[in-house]
């Protein structure tokens, strides 16, 4: 378990989400795969302030304070903002879909072609 | 292991690092090739509840709470109901012309940062602490690790609190938009 195990696994996550959300016709398993790539950045976001020392560490003792030391976690909140992104894009997404489902009888989003032409 | 005072056995956390790691991508590979969709966000809980315990060997507690919370008891419930509201169009999730292309596109970034991830010099805490830092530093690293929330509550409301109010408005706005758009007209 070390740091590049944690990366590979992000990326490796984040392909397979890229993949299904730019080949899905289905709306909801493009929402879905887009959930994909949001864990694998936060996987990799968090990975990052685990095993990566911040520059406001390597300095002499006088420069240290707690706000120095608070650096350390900066990956969780990236993370923590993330997931609210997440949780509102959801929300608006689902919305979205059932907006489409009520209008067009169709969750593909290939159908969605109100714009076209 | 130094860092933040584990207890854990170097093994035991390897055999789960392993097991979540396998389980998470078999299936998210699931998620992006099942064509039954409600199958497919089954497999989506498991990557979340995979990612959960993932957070909790990288020591961020908190956060694995709040991926339960708000992802396996949220996000997931919310896309269960979608679908369940869309099932008479429910054609299953065929992939449409580009898939081919696109799989190729996904594998080469993948590839690419697969070897950004190898051949990029980190500078490692774990090293940090065996040298370059100072013992404060060191205890104080320590100290953090120790217990998490505190901290991370002062970076939410001290540091970032401009991010938090501005994302606390962003939830606000998104409640609102996805009620104009599902109301009954």
């Amino acid at each position: 378990m070390s740091l590049e195990n944690f990366l590979i696994l992000g990326a490796i996550l984040f392909a397979i989400g890229l993949y299904g959300a730019l080949s899905k016709r289905n709306a909801i398993a493009v929402l879905m795969s887009i959930e994909l790539m949001f864990n694998a950045v936060n996987i990799t976001a968090v990975a990052l302030s685990r095993y990566v020392v911040p520059a406001s560490l390597l300095g002499d003792a006088a420069s240290i304070t707690d706000q120095a030391a608070r650096t350390l976690l900066t990956g969780q909140i990236f993370s923590i903002f993330i997931i609210t992104v997440a949780a509102a894009e959801i929300a608006l997404g689902v919305a979205i879909v059932i907006a489409l489902y009520r209008s067009r009888e169709t969750v593909f989003v290939t159908d969605a072609t109100q714009l076209k032409n | 292991m130094s860092l933040g005072s584990g207890t854990e056995s170097a093994l035991a956390t390897d055999i789960a690092f392993w097991v979540i790691a396998v389980s998470v991508i078999i299936s998210a590979v699931a998620v992006v090739h099942m064509r039954d969709v409600f199958r497919a966000a089954l497999f989506l809980v498991v990557v979340f509840l995979g990612t959960a315990g993932l957070f909790v060997l990288l020591r961020a507690e908190f956060l694995a709470v709040v991926q339960v919370i708000v992802y396996v008891g949220a996000i997931s419930v919310l896309i269960l109901f979608a679908i369940l509201m869309t099932q008479d169009a429910e054609q299953g999730s065929p992939p449409n012309r580009l898939r081919y292309p696109v799989g190729l596109l996904a594998f080469l970034l993948g590839a690419a940062a697969v070897f950004t991830a190898l051949n990029t010099e980190w500078t490692l805490l774990a090293d940090a602490l065996q040298g370059t830092l100072t013992t404060e530093a060191a205890q104080m690293v320590n100290e953090v690790y120790s217990n998490t929330i505190p901290q991370i509550a002062s970076l939410l409301l001290r540091d970032y609190v401009l991010a938090f109010e501005a994302v606390s408005v962003l939830l606000l706005a998104a409640i609102i938009g996805a009620l104009v758009l599902v109301r009954e007209r």
